[in-house]
């Protein structure tokens, strides 16, 4: 099948500013554009926000499809979806990249279930390469890699034969990387045409406070796992982060334990982190919360256990209990940086 | 006015419990040896929808899509208070992504009629994908409430909820019908009826009942399924020809994405520094800490 080279990012936006996942996916999707000899498209959604059809050209984006309205301001699923609906069935882009937020993960559903297009949730990374599949040979498809199974097997899924090849990213997996100079893009409005569908769904109130919680520019971060026991030994992690000036994040075990809240989870399904120094704790360090720190720049592993696949991510490690580790470690940095 | 609810259920392979024989050598999973578990948030989904019968009537109808064991998760339903489970299996439905699933849930929906609001858990374990919900609600021409986190009422042809948003939450409301996809924590979902349990431990679907005939010259199914009905203890089930459907658009032949290679995660034995747990191990460690500029 002949597929369209366009790879196309929705920018996802929150009363006028638009999410970091989409600029990020961008400078992704300028990569595989170039791969593919493509065009990078944005598509930008909402009430006075062609600003951010220009920001797109920051990321190498050469058109970028506007839809403004004043109902458009807040995300709604039933005009977005019709919306971008309309737009893949007349442009067919060979991919298009969704964060996989809440709203890419309501959204891009109802597009793909429309377009038939093979969607993957959760990719870990986006490759181009050609494929021979059931001894077929097909050129230049998107290769869409997450772990599956509990963290247990990496799979590698292809959408061979779908015009539109889908998939969503969580925010921070893929690195932001403005352009120095932005690229002379293009905007091409789309006229919004309301319909009866769009006001089936009314919204009655919305309340959102800024993240204060801002684990992605930390330079330290103590996480803790399940492997404090107690919620009085995560204590522990906060009195290590507020020594050293670090922020205390969780593995997914640490928050469905309820010793940390879900914003400070650190992990294929919470938030990916790069700090200079993220320092593991009683974490044995499965799969999805190495995704979303083996990137650190320098890690240390304190567990208990010897074979904890932490290890093998780590620079530095410690094997020991934990309740006593830290309390030595609050001591000792005190002393040697009082 | 009596509201009728369909909750979507899925049984999954309880992928937090994984062992080392279930990893087969080249990597895949061997599914047959996996506990299977009634996924938590439909299990949750289950019970929004109990609660709103509770308050107004009407009928709640579980559907499941599956290999015939997933008549488990059926039965446990059943024990919770559904009046009705329809197991929808058929092997030509093997292998389907979410978007050749929600094409049989919808079908399948279409073919029970008769609802208001249909319930699922926001996603299963096994994928985590979060797809199966909005597909289904696309393909019935549905609007759709994911990540909802309460029940606010259900009047007037209304159904309010507040859902899960970036950084907070928002309060909809919907006309009905609606589908609604529910997160973990929105309810706790109520324990099993001893008196239930007792009757359904026997409520069968087809494909058992088919089982119970083999090998015995004296039972015929069609008799076994109505005295089964007439019980109120069969469990219907439906295939790909009850539902009319494109084969086309079913199982592996349905579904877009295809699993090109899996590779079972290996851990490079990753060069580290090990410290003793110790006073003087730790003092080594933040040295070497302020040598890499991090500390100091």
């Amino acid at each position: 099948m002949e597929r369209n080279n366009d790879v196309w990012v929705f920018i996802e936006q929150h009363n006028g500013k638009a999410s970091d996942v989409s600029f990020e996916l961008l400078s992704k999707g300028r990569k595989l554009a170039e791969i593919l000899n493509g065009k990078l498209k944005s598509v930008v959604i909402g009430d006075k926000v062609e600003n951010l059809a220009i920001e797109t050209f920051r990321f190498g984006v050469e058109e970028s499809y506007l839809i403004e309205d004043e109902f458009l301001s807040q995300y709604r699923t039933m005009p977005y979806s019709r919306i971008l609906t309309s737009l893949v069935d007349e442009h067919q882009p060979g991919i298009f990249l969704f964060g996989a937020s809440i709203v890419g993960r309501d959204l891009a559903p109802r597009v793909a279930s429309h377009s038939k297009s093979g969607l993957t949730a959760d990719c870990t990374d986006l490759q181009i390469s050609d494929v021979k599949y059931l001894r077929k040979d097909y050129k230049n498809l998107l290769l869409q890699i997450r772990p599956a199974f509990g963290g247990n097997i990496i799979a590698t899924i292809i959408s061979p034969d779908v015009a539109t090849q889908m998939a969503t990213v969580r925010e921070g997996v893929m690195r932001m990387d403005p352009l120095e100079t932005p690229v002379a893009g293009k905007i091409t409005r789309v006229p919004f045409l309301s319909n009866d569908t769009d006001s089936i769904i009314e919204i009655i109130e919305q309340h959102r406070k800024e993240n204060k919680v801002n684990l992605k520019g930390a330079p330290i971060i103590v996480a803790g796992g399940y492997g404090l026991v107690t919620k009085e030994n995560f204590r522990l992690i906060h009195e290590l982060a507020a020594t050293i000036g670090g922020e205390v994040a969780g593995s997914r075990a640490a928050v469905d334990a309820g010793f940390v809240t879900s914003d400070r989870q650190v992990g294929q399904t919470g938030v990916t982190v790069r700090p200079k120094l993220y320092i593991a704790v009683g974490i044995s360090g499965a799969i999805q919360h190495r995704a979303g720190m083996q990137e650190s720049n320098k890690i240390i592993a304190i567990n208990s256990d010897p074979d904890a696949p932490i290890f093998s991510v780590a620079h530095y490690g410690i094997v020991g209990d934990a309740s006593q580790i830290l309390p030595l470690f609050i001591n000792v940095f005190k002393q040697k940086l009082r | 006015m009596a509201i009728n609810s369909i909750v979507m259920v899925k049984q999954v392979p309880d992928t937090a419990n994984i062992s080392g024989q279930v990893m087969k050598d080249d990597g895949t999973v061997n599914r047959a040896l996996l506990p299977a578990i009634f996924n938590h948030e439909d299990r949750v989904a289950l019970e929004l929808a109990l609660q709103v019968q509770d308050t107004h009537g009407g009928r709640v109808t579980v559907v499941t899509m599956g290999p015939p064991r997933a008549s488990d998760v059926l039965r446990e339903c059943l024990y919770m208070g559904a009046d009705e489970a329809i197991l929808i299996s058929d092997r030509k439905f093997a292998g389907a992504d979410t978007l050749a699933t929600s094409y049989v849930l919808s079908e399948a929906i279409n073919k029970i009629g008769d609802y208001d609001i249909i319930f699922a858990g926001r996603q299963a374990i096994d994928g985590d994908t979060a797809q199966v919900g909005p597909q289904t609600a696309e393909k019935l021409n549905l609007p759709q409430i994911t990540y909802t986190e309460e029940i606010i009422k259900v009047e007037n042809g209304k159904l309010t909820a507040k859902r899960k948003i970036e950084g907070g939450y928002e309060i909809l409301s919907s006309k009905l019908p609606v589908l609604v996809t529910v997160l973990k924590d929105a309810v706790s979902p109520r324990p099993y009826k001893a008196r239930r349990i007792m009757t359904y431990k026997n409520a069968k679907t087809l494909l058992e009942l088919e089982k119970m005939t083999e090998g015995n010259s004296l039972l015929y199914i069609d008799q076994l399924k109505e005295e089964y009905i007439a019980k109120k203890l069969y469990i219907k089930t439906l295939t790909m020809d009850d539902l009319k459907l494109d084969v086309e658009r079913c199982g592996v032949a349905g579904s877009p994405t295809k699993v090109h290679k899996v590779e079972s995660v290996v851990l490079g034995g990753g060069k580290h520094d090990m410290f003793e747990p110790s006073k003087a191990g730790i003092g080594d460690l933040i040295d070497k800490l302020m040598v890499d500029h991090i500390f100091g």
